[in-house]
């Protein structure tokens, strides 16, 4: 679905004082593909390029060295840029910055009326998108009167009405309270189950990324670690080295496993660790 | 108070006046406004008058909403009404003599006062019936139709629909920000209550810069989101909502048209 080919990237910008042109790399020779179906998270800490490496995959920057391919498409190419974003759907961090309409469903619209799409097919579209993120209700809202989950819900419709195969989330729910950032999840994680939309979570909440099938971490513009969430996060040590946490339960884990307690490494969810924990004192009780 | 703003607080609606082709519903209350300017001899007014109450009744908001929008122009209203009952020359009924001037009320000054008055609040009155009986989107659509012609010289009639449509957006999110940041300010001990206007003209300087560093982000996120979703301009555009003219802005245009006849004959015939 999505390739890159040793992608670079360099932002250059003038300098504050002097007017010189300074070359900050913010992606370095990454080599990474996205396979069709799966569902990806992508992790790192603030500034280490994540935000940067999901423009690359529609189109929004072009790479400085090497290529990107979106479903074979190079993003170089400008007669295809349109087509990769119709495949390649992105929704953004903050709600408030990404609706363009004043009423859900005109913001709902938006990309399809930008496609060309005939006025019946979008409206068709717009009811099927809204239903499929279980915002029916809210047609006629402002986007004002929503609370962040249900606005992140709108901005995946927003970007679903394009029939996008890939779905981006660049930290999606970085600024939503516990019960948004659920809702959220569910609907991303029913999206890629139940409609097979591949997708690409970048987060910094370590628990959805142990949802995802593959979890690759980037470090300063390089992928450091990729593999299952199992494979990722048993490297409990250098996970923190970047600067990252593991998920709560691992780290229990991983500190018992420390005091001598021989329990799995692959613990990932709340779920797991029970039945971990319970295998071992259901041992030693009786 | 930012959020009194009468732009884009749409009533939905069902009402004839709400299923009118907004391009022609603009037009429509352009003419209207044209004729209220014609408007002068106490017998088209009275017409006027009662157009303009069916207008309001047909079009089924409250009159108290209607009424809000009057609300904030109501200094320039008082204003205009004294300017022009004092400084009419004609016929004085009243007058009080200060210094070396003379304050003196005449007849016509009343008569025009009145006259303006009641002018004011009509043009607002038919303004805010379009607003409040059209969607934000109708009407930036309705815009964009309207400008579309001009096109040609080079008028950029999508992006002004656009610019407003965003506007329109971000208002509400714009001042619950200006709100927030203006609370957090105020714990910090800022004042933006007292003083005279210098001192709280300097006073806004803490409120503005972080609003404005703010808006300039959220302008650049919404561009990234906008061209992520494949904005391309108004070329090869389309819309979900597709409106046309039907029966309904035939008659539209009939009553309109013999609306303002029969009030510019009652001008100039009597
Ligand atoms: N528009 C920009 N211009 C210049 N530098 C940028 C820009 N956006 C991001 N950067 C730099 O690129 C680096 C990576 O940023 P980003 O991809 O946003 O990281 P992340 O999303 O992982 O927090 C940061 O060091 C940041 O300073
Ligand atoms: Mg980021």
């Amino acid at each position: 679905m999505i390739k890159t080919k040793n992608l670079s990237f360099v932002y250059r910008k003038t300098d504050e004082d002097g007017g010189t042109a300074v070359e900050e790399e913010v992606l370095r020779e990454i080599n990474l593909t996205i396979e069709k179906g799966s569902f990806t998270a992508i992790l790192g800490h603030n500034g280490s390029g994540k935000s940067t490496l999901a423009k690359h995959f529609n189109a929004i920057l072009l790479p400085t060295g090497g290529k990107v391919y979106v479903k074979g498409m190079d993003t170089t190419d400008k007669d295809s840029v349109f087509n990769i974003r119709q495949s390649a759907g992105m929704v953004f961090q903050n709600p408030d910055n990404q609706m363009v309409a004043a009423i859900v469903e005109d913001e709902v619209a938006f990309a399809p009326e930008n496609l060309g799409v005939e006025p019946k097919e979008i409206r068709r579209r717009v009811d099927e998108c809204l239903e499929t993120v279980n915002m029916t209700k809210y047609a006629q809202s402002a986007p004002s009167n929503l609370s962040g989950g249900q606005k992140q819900r709108v901005a995946i419709a927003a970007v679903l009405a394009m029939n996008p195969e890939i779905l981006i989330l660049d930290e999606p729910t970085a600024m939503l309270d516990p019960k948004g950032r659920s809702e959220v999840i569910k609907t991303i994680k029913m999206l890629n189950r139940e409609k097979g939309i591949t997708v690409v979570l970048i987060t910094h909440y370590m628990d959805e990324a142990a949802l995802a099938d593959r979890t690759v971490v980037i470090d300063d513009g390089e992928i450091v670690l990729d593999g299952t969430p199992k494979d990722v996060f048993r490297n409990v040590e250098k996970i923190k080295s970047l600067g990252l946490d593991v998920p709560q339960v691992t780290e229990l884990a991983y500190e018992l496993r420390k005091k001598g307690i021989d329990i799995s490494e692959d613990v990932l969810t709340v779920d797991e660790c029970f039945a971990e924990l319970l295998k071992i004192l259901g041992g030693g009780a009786t | 108070m930012l959020k009194d703003i009468t732009i884009g607080q749409y009533i939905p609606g069902s009402s004839p006046l709400h299923k009118m082709h907004a391009p022609l519903k603009i037009i429509l209350t352009i003419l209207y406004i044209t004729v209220l300017f014609f408007v002068d001899s106490p017998v088209s007014y009275a017409i006027f008058t009662v157009y303009t109450v069916a207008l309001v009744l047909i079009s089924g908001v409250p009159l108290k909403v209607l009424l809000r929008g009057v609300k904030p122009m109501l200094w320039i209203f008082i204003f205009t009404a004294i300017l022009n009952v004092f400084m009419t020359p004609g016929e004085i009924i009243w007058s009080l003599p200060i210094f070396r001037f003379t304050l003196k009320i005449t007849n016509e000054g009343l008569a025009a006062g009145v006259t303006m008055a009641v002018r004011l609040l009509y043009l607002i009155m038919g303004t805010s019936l379009l607003t409040l009986t059209t969607s934000p989107l109708q009407l930036t659509d309705g815009i964009e139709k309207l400008l579309k012609p001009l096109r040609k010289i080079k008028v950029p009639s999508h992006e002004i629909a656009m610019m407003m449509t965003i506007a329109i957006r971000f208002i509400p999110t714009l001042a619950e920000e200006t709100d927030k940041i203006k609370k957090a300010q105020t714990a910090r001990g800022a004042d933006f209550e007292t003083g005279n206007i210098i001192k709280r003209a300097k006073a806004m300087i803490p409120l503005l810069v972080p609003l404005f560093i703010s808006a300039f982000r959220r302008a650049d996120d919404l561009a990234t989101a906008m061209e992520a979703r494949c904005y391309n301009g108004g070329d090869n555009r389309t819309r979900m909502k597709e409106s046309h003219m039907t029966a309904l802005d035939v008659k539209a245009i009939v009553i309109s048209i013999l609306a303002a006849a029969v009030v510019l004959l009652a001008e100039f015939w009597t």
